[in-house]
């Protein structure tokens, strides 16, 4: 029977020394009715990593990244094949909790999504569904997870506001509250960024290197500096085809595929 | 290589590589007439080389500030970052080739009253035409980014490194048996010297050829490339 625990494994000793894989991708393939959008994809996600997805418009980015919380199983005719190992467990399986696989792998999408209620219920939201009731337990999860994104001082004087009633970049930092408050495993960041000004950019961008001592982090990302900038590893992905997978000072450096070469410089592919 | 989307990003990576050629080119006619104006007691042709020295500073500059430009607007990656790394540092080994070509001609000038003899010369003559091969197959692999060019380069610093030796050998005994001749022997070998400064010079120019082509830093002693020439240890 497979499962997705709702508790992270204990990290080995081990980890110290060779970094644990989070999520392992094998021979996956996806199409869209008779439209291939992934070809055998094969990749290990490393744990309280940042990884980067680039690639052109259409590569297979995004849909890759909405396989790690089985969002493409709200389009249809939609077929997938392969695995993806989530704790020893393929999170492609019908079996698996969906519910509780998306509270173990969060989710924040390019344009900041909040709920039309307070700064505060936004973030006690998640924990509500998952059965928390306790006002003093709640209080403290919110806080907590606004001060991990960065957003606490901020608000913790209008806590009762409307979330809508913040910029853009508040907005996107307090979905990511949302996010982190009922402690996942994984982020999945689609195009965090893209809809923000240069400084909150920055601020999404630092946050994500605060958050990597805690969570796996998976970005996509139209911007090649952004992600030479966040990330710890880079996969070009080209016609969902993945090209090159590496260490992203590698992939900047001195990238081994001419197609990445012709990308991350700005040339026709 | 592909054209990048932006054209004025090609055409600025082509000014820099522009640049870059005509310092190289500078670099070696100031050699060459700074060693001419020794060997022929030329006062004019090594004033000449000093007045120039200023113009190969002034393209150093030029160069950089354009370099730094690319890097600031353009943030330049893989091949395009080794590419605008490698023309920074040249062209500051380039300025260097210009400072002991102006040091040759300064000697030059000073040593007017007490010429080199023609045997002296000869010694000389072969470290020079040396390193005037080295300094232009450097620029050549640097133009064409090619390893195999590159690589003879620097197995070929070593020949330079042993006659210079030799020569400073030959001046020490000169001085011991020959005392009222040690300043034009300590001239000769600070000439040499500065021949020997341009074969490293050719050889770091042609190390940021490996770098930029392959990625690998062979400074130091560091990466090994094979090549299918010998190579010499």
């Amino acid at each position: 029977m497979l499962s997705i625990s709702e508790n992270q494994p204990e990290t080995s000793e081990s980890s110290a020394v060779t970094p644990e894989c989070s999520l392992r991708v094998k021979d996956l393939n996806l199409a869209y009715g008779d439209n291939q959008a992934l070809h055998n994809i094969n990749l290990d996600i490393l744990k309280y990593n940042v990884t980067a997805f680039i690639g052109p418009s259409g590569c297979g980015k995004s849909t890759l990244l909405r396989c790690f919380n089985r969002m493409n199983d709200l389009i249809e005719k939609v077929s997938i094949t392969g695995q993806i190992l989530f704790d020893d467990a393929d999170i492609l399986a019908p079996s698996i909790d969906v519910a509780m696989l998306r509270k173990r792998i969060g989710m924040v999408f390019q344009q900041p999504n909040p709920f039309p209620k307070s700064i505060y219920e936004n973030v006690a939201y998640g924990l509500r569904i998952h059965g928390e009731r306790s006002k003093s337990v709640l209080d403290g999860r919110v806080e907590w997870a606004l001060r991990n994104a960065a957003l606490w001082d901020e608000v913790k004087d209008r806590l009762g506001d409307g979330a809508l009633s913040l910029s853009g970049g508040q907005q996107q930092r307090l979905v990511i509250a949302r996010a982190i408050a009922i402690e996942p495993s994984v982020l999945l960041l689609d195009e965090p960024a893209s809809a923000l000004d240069p400084i909150s950019t920055l601020k999404i961008e630092e946050l994500i290197n605060q958050l990597k001592d805690q969570y796996t982090i998976i970005i996509v990302t139209h911007n090649m500096q952004q992600a030479a900038r966040v990330s710890d590893h880079t996969a070009f992905l080209y016609l969902g085809e993945l090209i090159e997978f590496s260490d992203t000072d590698s992939i900047f450096r001195n990238p081994q595929k001419q197609q990445t070469e012709d990308y991350i410089t700005g040339r026709y592919g | 290589m592909h054209k990048h989307i932006s054209e004025q990003y090609d055409a600025e990576l082509a000014q820099i590589a522009d640049l870059l050629m005509e310092m190289g080119g500078l670099t070696e006619s100031q050699l060459n007439n700074s060693f001419t104006a020794l060997i022929t007691n030329d006062f004019d042709m090594a004033e000449t080389v000093r007045d120039v020295e200023s113009k190969l500073n002034q393209l150093e500059v030029e160069l950089d500030g354009r370099c730094v430009a690319i890097i600031a607007r353009r943030q330049p990656t893989a091949g395009d970052l080794r590419n605008v790394i490698s023309v920074m540092k040249a062209s500051t080994d380039l300025e260097r080739v210009g400072d002991e070509a102006d040091r040759i001609a300064k000697l030059a000038i000073e040593m007017m009253d007490h010429p080199t003899n023609a045997v002296q010369n000869n010694d000389l003559r072969n470290i020079h035409s040396a390193v005037v091969k080295m300094l232009r197959r450097a620029l050549d692999a640097f133009a064409r980014m090619d390893i195999e060019s590159a690589l003879r380069v620097i197995d070929s610093d070593a020949g330079v490194d042993r006659a210079y030796k030799k020569l400073v050998g030959e001046n020490i005994d000169q001085m011991r048996t020959n005392p009222q001749e040690i300043e034009r022997n300590i001239n000769i070998i600070w000439i040499a010297r500065a021949l020997e400064r341009i074969g490293d010079h050719a050889k770091n120019i042609s190390e940021y050829v490996i770098y930029r082509v392959k990625g690998q830093d062979v400074r130091h002693g560091g990466t090994r490339i094979e090549a299918d020439n010998e190579t010499n240890t």
